[in-house]
């Protein structure tokens, strides 16, 4: 019985299909919003679902190179993103009943789908995908730094649990990290750090549509695509909910889940849309300098409370 | 079929290829994106790489250096894939009708299913040819 509710969990609610669906709307929310920033009416709700189906009925094609990796790393992405989906949504549900250590399982599934675009763009053997690649790659070097400093401040806050239910108890009894010094500093490094994971607009340099077109996705068409597109998805639903985890875990109502999470995700639509894009050195050394900085800060103050 | 056709007639992406234009026609596509025609409300979407695109906007004159690629560009995009002529060059050559470096309307080199006649056409009128191309899709069907 443990089994089938386990694989319910991960396939049907709060997993695969439901952050899917999510996921989907928060895209949708992304456009919308975008386009109601530059005084346009902006695509119906179910657009980014039609997009998907219609990538499904596309024609796949497969470049010459690693024909096996090329289809491979899309759906590593997926499942990995997914399953993070349902280790944050089931340690919301039960606090209680969340495993040991699982905030590490999820800060490395977290960099997956990361790996799985470089993974697909050298497979694709194409030059601008590989332009995308080593962007990608230097991306990650620049914001993971600053993304764990700022989840370690948050887990010595919390007296030392590496565990998404005690982290989210522990706001319950004492309220919401963010609430305080340490916790607003290392809220506002990891919303940075978070655009880049996303590859939103100042950070997205891997992607850029208008100079390496498409980047890493440059060779992907159909099955291959639609699978990156609902990785996109899925992270747009999981990054918010992390950051709610771990910065705002005080009410955890359905209202005030919806109302949490739509505010996060309008912050990273904002930066979004008033940004240009910087070039990826910019990028790097912003990350080593500002996020670093206010996240090491943030650790440093946890350290000297305790 | 007939979910996947009303999907992909929700959901155009177009790549935009230029073959010799004047830049007018080009522009005049762009023109459709602005706040003030808006065809992102139709899930139409410029897209970067042609292995995204469903449509190939095609513009200009057709000259000797750009059909080999062109045809190149048609080749790799996935099927289902339409071509929309974009412009009196595309058409029928326009004022570059006798010059010595075309190569003919581009429905001699590849199968266009929607012409939009103008020079450059009015944005209303690249959204009347999107119209027509739907119905056309769906008529099919
Ligand atoms: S149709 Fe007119 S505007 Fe368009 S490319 Fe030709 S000359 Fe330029």
């Amino acid at each position: 019985m443990e089994i089938v509710k386990s694989i319910f969990n991960y396939l049907v609610f709060p997993g695969l299909i439901f952050s899917v669906f999510a996921g989907l709307m928060a895209c949708w929310i992304d456009r919308k919003v975008s386009a109601r920033l530059q005084w346009r009416v902006g695509p119906p709700w179910h657009q980014s679902i039609t997009d998907i189906i219609k990538l499904l009925g596309k024609e796949t094609i497969f470049p010459q190179g690693g024909k096996f990796t090329f289809l491979l790393a899309p759906f590593l992405g997926f499942l990995s993103a997914s399953l993070v989906a349902a280790i944050l949504g089931w340690s919301i549900l039960n606090p209680d009943k969340s495993f040991s250590s699982d905030l590490i399982v999820v800060l490395y599934l977290l960099l997956v789908p990361a790996v799985a675009v470089i993974l697909g763009a050298s497979a694709s053997r194409n030059p601008l995908a590989s332009v995308g690649a080593s962007r990608e790659m230097k991306m990650v070097l620049a914001y993971e730094l600053p993304f764990i400093l700022a989840v370690i401040a948050m887990i010595i806050k919390s007296s030392g649990a590496i565990q998404l239910g005690k982290i989210i108890n522990h706001q319950l009894f004492f309220g919401s990290n963010i609430l305080s010094f340490s916790g607003l500093l290392a809220f506002l490094s990891i919303i940075f750090c978070i655009q880049a994971k996303l590859g939103l607009v100042p950070f997205d340099a891997s992607e850029a549509e208008q100079e390496i077109m498409g980047g890493a996705l440059i060779e992907y068409s159909g099955l291959g695509l639609a699978l990156f597109k609902l990785t996109k998805a899925v992270m747009l639903y999981t990054m918010p909910l992390f950051v709610i985890i771990l910065f705002m875990g005080r009410d955890l109502s359905p209202l005030f889940m919806i109302l949490k999470f739509v505010g996060i995700l309008v912050i990273f639509i904002l930066i979004k849309n008033t940004n240009p894009r910087l070039r990826i050195d910019q990028a790097m050394r912003f990350f080593w300098r500002v996020p670093t900085l206010l996240s090491a800060v943030a650790v440093v103050l946890n350290l000297k409370e305790k | 079929m007939n979910f996947k056709l009303k999907a992909l007639t929700k959901s155009i992406w177009v790549f935009h290829v230029s073959a010799g234009s004047c830049n007018n026609c080009d522009i005049e596509i762009l023109d459709c994106l602005t706040p003030r025609f808006d065809v992102e409300r139709f899930g139409i979407q410029l897209v970067g790489s042609v292995r995204h695109a469903d449509a190939l906007l095609i513009t200009g004159a057709m000259n000797k250096k750009s059909v080999p690629l062109m045809k190149k560009i048609y080749e790799q995009a996935p099927k289902p894939c339409v071509v929309v002529a974009v412009g009196q060059c595309a058409l029928s050559q326009h004022m570059f009708k006798d010059s010595y470096n075309v190569e003919g309307p581009l429905d001699s080199i590849l199968p266009v299913d929607v012409y939009i006649p103008g020079c450059p056409p009015r944005p209303e009128a690249i959204i009347d040819g999107i119209v027509k191309l739907v119905k056309k899709v769906r008529g099919e069907k």
